[in-house]
């Protein structure tokens, strides 16, 4: 009741002026604009996740290093931080007046920048537990047979996390396209420059035009729902074809 | 929707390490531990940068003028009366999402209906949907102009742009931690004791409180834990929904923003390192959990 029935109010709105209204709002420039911009963002932003993530999971099993247990419980940091704050720390260092001398604010660069803070325990998570079971006799075995590390890690390690690092690339991307609160201070939201989807939907709800919201909203419901389905479905497949 | 459900992967206790057994043949033991240093570096190194160098930057940024600037910053009354409304909200979001949490992952774990695969991605569904659409659904359904517009008019009642709006998107945006942490644990559990307990004569409620609920105790903190520190922090949707009058209907989160926006930076640093140290506060509480879970639950992130 509580979810359902604001979602079917949704629906309901995006859906009263019919197709043709649906088409209008959805085909504006400034609404294009931000659509685009969102989905290709949130693409280059989950394949860093998927390099890195997997890095970091391989480095917190695979490795020992003094303060570890600390990396390990930081990773979660982008969870329990307020999303606004995660905005507001990003330019405290990466903004206007950086003492790093780098300032991407208002730039597309920021927006990548807050998604990958955003997004980066994900892949992180669902690889990390995989990789603890995974046996490392067989690395072993193959390295011994003489198999350089770029092969073990092509042959061996890369299939077995393959599924994992599918679903954490699945829900980053659900939660990228959405990504609201760590955007709105660091980007500026300058049409058809930085402004993304979530941002577009705010701008136009401000507005009352809720026709305008609804439809963009519910683009974006289908991308990011589109998206998990598909990598679900084709994580699910791999693990029962492959190994 | 991912079957694993979303947030139970993303959220499920922290794995801690497994310590490397010591491998490759002497020969190898050069370039490999040159390599491991190498992945090493550039994973720290990643993290340092993206994460840890931000957030102690804003901490240095807070306290670099000393503690009197900190200090009338967190005592100025909008400041004060952004994070009572906050912990308003929370106070009622979350004991509110715990009881529903719970029977929900009862009914999951213990029920047996038609549609049980979709109330599974019933209850996920909040981690896919963005918090904008979230908020602009509860206008759409409550608003002046929606579904429940003139019904709620009509009995004085303002939802939108008013403390209950708030409550409401927070409790939707926070809605699914309990029922996936509790429903592994109560997996875990199994029926022996409970049915047990019904076959000694015990009712329905006294199986509830006495064995069941002890069983599954530290799956629903820790999805109160969850559930708390998104409570706190949730942006998007309680934005939508506050008329965001500064002493009224403005949580700490919605004041960081209008602080930051009014080029009031101490104030905006401030309120927003409160916040980062609530959450810091939910990591440790986080860890502590899952150390008293462990050896109890398995895995849960399988």
């Amino acid at each position: 009741m509580l979810v359902l029935l604001p979602v079917a109010a949704l629906l309901a709105k995006s859906g009263t002026g019919g197709t043709s209204q649906f088409w209008r709002e959805i085909s504006n420039p400034e609404a294009v604009a931000a659509i685009k911009l969102t989905l290709i963002v949130s693409a280059i932003v989950v394949l860093l996740n998927a390099v890195f993530g997997t890095l970091i999971a391989w480095v917190l099993v695979r490795d020992e290093f003094p303060g570890k247990k600390i990396v390990n419980a930081l990773i979660d940091l982008p969870f329990a931080l307020p999303t606004i704050v995660a905005g507001v720390v990003l330019l405290a260092l990466y903004g206007k007046g950086s003492p790093v001398g780098i300032d991407v604010a208002f730039t597309r660069f920021s927006i990548g920048l807050a998604l990958l803070f955003v997004t980066l325990p994900f892949v992180v998570r669902s690889v990390q537990p995989v990789l603890m079971e995974l046996d490392v006799s067989m690395e072993e075995a193959a390295e011994s047979l003489g198999a350089s590390p770029l092969t073990v890690l092509r042959r061996i390690v890369l299939p077995s996390l393959t599924p994992a690092i599918i679903s954490g690339v699945a829900l980053s991307f659900a939660r990228a396209v959405g990504e609201f609160g760590s955007l709105v201070l660091i980007t500026g939201n300058l049409p058809f420059k930085t402004e993304v989807g979530s941002v577009y939907v705010f701008g136009q709800i401000q507005n009352e035009n809720l026709p305008a919201a609804a439809a963009v909203s519910v683009v974006l419901l289908l991308a990011a729902l589109v998206v998990l389905a598909a990598l679900t479905l084709l994580s699910r497949w791999r693990s029962k074809h492959v190994g | 929707m991912s079957a694993e459900g979303g947030g139970a992967l993303a959220l499920s206790p922290a794995p801690s390490g497994r310590v490397a057994k010591p491998r490759g043949t002497s020969r190898a033991d050069g370039s490999a531990r040159a390599r491991r240093l190498g992945l090493r570096t550039v994973a720290l190194g990643y993290l340092a940068l993206l994460l840890l160098a931000p957030v102690a930057m804003i901490f240095y940024r807070t306290f670099e003028h000393g503690l009197s600037p900190v200090w009338n910053a967190i005592t100025a009354p909008n400041a004060q009366s952004a994070f009572w409304l906050s912990i308003e909200i929370v106070a009622i979001a979350v004991p509110l999402n715990t009881v529903f949490g719970i029977g929900i992952a009862l009914l999951m774990e213990r029920g047996r209906f038609r549609g049980k695969a979709l109330l599974g991605m019933l209850i996920d569904l909040p981690f896919a949907i963005s918090p904008v659409v979230i908020g602009l659904s509860l206008v759409l359904a409550y608003g002046k102009t929606g579904w429940l517009g003139d019904w709620l008019a009509e009995r004085g009642i303002q939802v939108i742009f008013s403390v209950p709006g708030m409550v409401i998107a927070t409790a939707i945006v926070s809605l699914p931690f309990v029922a996936r942490e509790t429903m592994p644990v109560l997996r875990e559990l199994g029926t022996d004791a409970e049915q047990a307990a019904s076959t000694l004569g015990a009712s329905g409620w006294q199986t509830f409180w006495r064995i069941t609920l002890p069983g599954i105790r530290w799956g629903v903190v820790y999805g109160v834990v969850l559930t708390t520190a998104r409570a706190l922090g949730e942006f998007g949707a309680v934005s939508i929904v506050s008329g965001r009058i500064e002493g009224e209907t403005q949580t700490l989160p919605l004041y960081v923003q209008a602080r930051f926006e009014n080029f009031d930076v101490t104030g905006a640093y401030t309120a927003a390192v409160v916040l980062a140290i609530l959450a810091f506060a939910t990591l440790i509480a986080m860890n502590l959990l899952t150390r008293h879970t462990r050896g109890k639950t398995a895995e849960v992130a399988a």
